[in-house]
């Protein structure tokens, strides 16, 4: 039986790795729960056994209901019937699916109803449900905004909350308005309290709010009048049992058809202070947006996968001059590439989610008691890499997903370009990843202090101390030099910088992708030692970050300070 | 309050012969049971569907799972338990070794009896033998009335129960008393998925023998310490049987012979897709009254 999971051996790989041993037991607590729940695990390999029991029943219902339902989503799409969102029927019927698996609360403790799997488990579900139909991806991942609630919210609203979430309940982030898109911190719908009813009323607008008609939404509020900024923002969470919020419409998108993208208005809606007044942007939805940029690796890395299995399929059906495809060069340095680029981007999803994965498990253990030194030290050191490692994942993965998208469809020439086959959709859908949840350019504002400040260097050199297999000593050298280049290109940069601050803003995307191609390089060659499939991606992944960086260095070297105005020219152009 | 409902849904763990390959028959003509993934058989997973779905009507009731075969029959009840079943009974004994459908209905009504189910689900065939006999036969031999075909239970009352079947031109509503014999094909709905929460906590369930055979496993520590984790196995002896009627001696189905079907073709036609060539076709199809 085909299965999404136990067809992926790239995915069972990153499941194995060594450092599950170390995330288990510290999301276990050292197996405290196994005489209080009957679906505790008693040790690591049993615990790591139900997790390949659970993945190949995600891989399972991916094969079986959702990717099977995909064209019809997309075609279908939702719609608002008073006020309220419907969603396609083959939307509904993969909720069904999931909801009746018990595929909910993935992550959240026993003690509401969760399944306490790390982390990891719900980046690998979340991958493959995305390359079955990335817009379920949308709808279902989005469970994850519990898990801020987890963190943040009173014992009283987990208890309310979190319980329903593992049973099911839907599940949105209002964050976005009209005026307040990538900068946030303008966001203006009110939150007032009121004596008379003894609770925070909603008024305003959101758009663009993924799912937006869930049960459970997290709400980005202005509680602060007089203010214009972040510090005014609370966050909330709203019940939509307690009514007051409408869809006023859904938008008519390029792709993720089957997502619904509305535009809400709250009137007088009641709803819940999360944690400390005017945290709400500065620390809760931070912590929110950083979670659903993984979301959105593993969503990406999902449609990676399918493009490039679409693409591979089809060169070996195709025949032209009397040959299937795929024998001509052309189309098989494109595979090779696509392959490479999604082996590789998704290495560096799963070495980010185990740098989450520790962090924030040290950080769930550091309420309960206080941490030992070395753990505090150990969780600074994860928490360092997990916040530049996030923007990098989510800039690689969505524009690599842009590129295997467009890709696959060139692979299928002029049919890919009609609506017969799947790459048709997925290069629809892929065209959102790199925008939502932070653009590419806000990712590299994220990123590039890790580069400047040496997080990303440091990295880089534990990467270099560490021992290689035979046959990747060529790759690692070659890796050397090239760290050396971009150092060079940093010091050039921030020599320039002295002189013009902007120099490094021009030049930021290239440095951040340079050093992500190096990593990436690295942990591919690294896995070589587990299989030689990855020894090659490695080999390839490395030609294409010679070429990468040799176009920045090139760029870069030959700037200087007065190439600021160049670059500014056209801000006076209408 | 209404009674709650003692279940039993018969299931057989059968080669997938839906998926066959080339090596899925031995030179001599038998299954090669090696070459092909051992499955729950699929009607009776419709079987268990309906089965879980009167179970959520009525408060406390349970489903068990009824299943003679080796060892590895376990699986299939281990899923079943994954799927929302409460247990099984395994009928394993090399007495029941080499049963026709006469002698495997007689070995689970035998267990019936002691099982004493409120209702028995069955799946209409099982795919490797597409007999459809045990489940009537194990009506008849309790001496229980039978609804075939069921596809959903439209009413249920502590003596009774309103079935709707699904013949071949419409449907047929019929009420019956309890206890009774319900087989189900698949017009009954698709069975629900494999549950997380419950695959975590019936994983380690496990038999007597496998017990046994994995002492000091977690799972057999396990098993043994938890009631909800034990498979109950029965061997011939357990029954209170007449063990003349088990296994080969209580089969007269014998088997005469066997022969190995190949199709070959014989010919073939080349057409192309040109009027003429599609003319051609269609009146050969309306002469074979294949079309029309």
């Amino acid at each position: 039986m085909a299965n999404f999971f136990l067809d992926n051996k790239d995915l069972q790989y990153h499941l194995e790795h060594p450092l599950m041993r170390k995330i288990v037991e510290l999301k276990e607590r050292d197996f405290s729960e196994k005489n209080l729940y009957d679906t505790a695990p008693h040790n690591f390999e049993d615990a790591m056994d139900t997790f390949r029991r659970v993945m190949s029943l995600v891989g399972e219902l991916c094969v079986d209901v959702i990717a099977p339902n995909a064209e019809g989503v997309d075609k279908e799409g939702p719609r608002v019937v008073d006020d309220r969102v419907e969603y396609a029927s083959g939307t509904v019927a993969n909720m069904k699916a999931v909801n009746a698996a018990g595929l909910n609360g993935i992550t959240l403790p026993r003690r509401f109803g969760g399944l306490n799997f790390p982390l990891i488990c719900f980046v690998m579900a979340n991958e493959m449900v995305a390359r079955a139909d990335t817009s379920f991806e949308n709808i279902w991942g989005l469970q994850d905004c519990a898990e801020t609630l987890n963190e943040f919210a009173s014992e009283e609203q987990k208890e309310k909350y979190l319980p329903w979430v593992c049973q099911g309940a839907t599940c949105a982030m209002s964050l976005t308005e009209p005026d307040a898109g990538s900068d946030l911190g303008a966001a203006m719908l009110k939150a007032s309290w009121s004596e008379e009813r003894q609770c925070w009323l909603l008024n305003g607008v959101k758009r663009f709010i993924t799912n937006g008609d869930a049960e459970v939404s997290l709400v980005l509020a202005r509680t602060e009048e007089g203010t214009a900024d972040a510090r005014g923002l609370s966050m909330f969470v709203y019940d939509k049992r307690s009514g007051g919020m409408k869809v006023r419409r859904i938008e008519n998108k390029l792709g993720i058809k089957g997502s619904p993208t509305c535009e809400l208005v709250f009137t007088d809606a009641p709803a819940e202070l999360v944690g400390d007044r005017r945290m709400g942007l500065i620390k809760y939805v931070m912590s929110l947006m950083n979670a659903a940029r993984l979301g959105i690796g593993a969503q990406s890395v999902g449609l990676c996968e399918a493009a490039y299995r679409e693409a591979l399929k089809y060169a070996h059906e195709r025949k032209q001059f009397g040959r299937d495809i795929i024998k001509f060069p052309a189309v098989s340095q494109m595979l090779t590439e696509m392959r490479a680029k999604l082996h590789g981007t998704r290495a560096l999803l799963y070495e980010t989610s185990r740098f989450v994965e520790v962090y924030k498990q040290y950080a769930h253990i550091s309420r309960e008691r206080s941490l030992e030194g070395e753990e505090r030290q150990e969780m600074k050191y994860y928490n360092r890499l997990a916040d530049v490692y996030t923007p990098l994942v989510k800039l690689l993965s969505s524009e690599f997903a842009n590129e295997l998208a467009y890709d696959s469809v060139q692979i299928h020439g002029g049919s890919g370009y009609m609506k017969d086959f799947a790459c048709e959709r997925l290069y629809r859908d892929a065209r959102v990843l790199n925008i939502y949840e932070g653009t590419s350019q806000l990712q590299v504002v994220a990123a590039i202090n890790g580069v400047t400040k040496g997080v990303f260097m440091d990295s880089i050199a534990r990467y270099e101390a560490m021992e290689y297999a035979e046959s990747m000593q060529t790759v690692k050298e070659r890796l050397i030099s090239l760290r050396e280049r971009v150092e060079a290109m940093v010091a050039h940069v921030e020599s320039v910088c002295k002189e013009s601050t902007q120099f490094r803003d021009f030049h930021a995307r290239r440095l951040v992708e340079s050093v992500g191609y190096i990593i990436i390089t690295h942990l591919l060659a690294k896995q070589a030692a587990y299989s030689e499939v990855y020894g090659s991606d490695a080999k390839v992944f490395l030609k294409m970050a010679e070429q990468y960086i040799a176009g920045a260095e090139a760029v870069i070297l030959s700037s200087s300070a007065e190439d600021v105005a160049l670059w500014s020219e056209v801000q006076e152009e209408f | 309050m209404k009674k709650a409902l003692k279940i039993v849904v018969l299931a057989k763990q059968v080669p997938d012969t839906r998926n066959v390959g080339k090596d899925a028959i031995t030179p001599e003509g038998t299954v090669n049971r090696a070459a092909l993934p051992a499955i729950f058989n699929p009607e009776d997973l419709n079987a268990l569907e309906l089965a879980l779905r009167l179970k959520e009507q009525r408060e406390g009731s349970k489903v068990y799972i009824l299943s003679m075969g080796p060892q590895r029959a376990a699986d299939i009840i281990r899923e079943a338990m994954f799927r929302g079943a409460d247990g099984g009974y395994l009928l394993s004994d090399r007495k029941f070794a080499g049963s026709d459908t006469l002698a495997t209905s007689y070995a689970l009504s035998c267990a019936l009896r002691k099982i004493e189910a409120d209702i028995i689900f069955a799946g209409r065939q099982a795919i490797d033998g597409d007999t459809a006999q045990v489940g009537p036969q194990v009506a008849q031999t309790l001496g229980l009335p039978q609804v075939t075909y069921a596809e959903e239970i439209l009413h249920v009352e502590d003596s009774s129960i309103v079935v709707r079947r699904r013949l071949e031109r419409g449907v047929e509503v019929v009420e019956t008393p309890l206890p009774a014999v319900l087989t189900v094909n698949y017009s009954a709905p698709a069975v629900r998925p494999q549950n997380a929460r419950l695959i975590m906590k019936y994983k380690h369930s496990m038999t007597s023998s496998e017990m046994r055979a994995n002492e000091h496993s977690l799972s057999a520590n396990l098993a043994s310490a938890r009631d909800y984790l034990q498979i109950v196995e029965w061997s011939a002896s357990d029954i209170e049987c007449d063990e003349t009627q088990l296994g080969l001696a209580g089969s007269p189905t014998k088997v005469k012979d066997v022969q190995a079907v190949v199709f070959q073709s014989k010919e073939s036609k080349r057409l192309t897709s040109s009027d003429e060539d599609v003319k051609e076709l269609m009146v050969e199809l309306m002469a074979s009254h294949t079309l029309g």
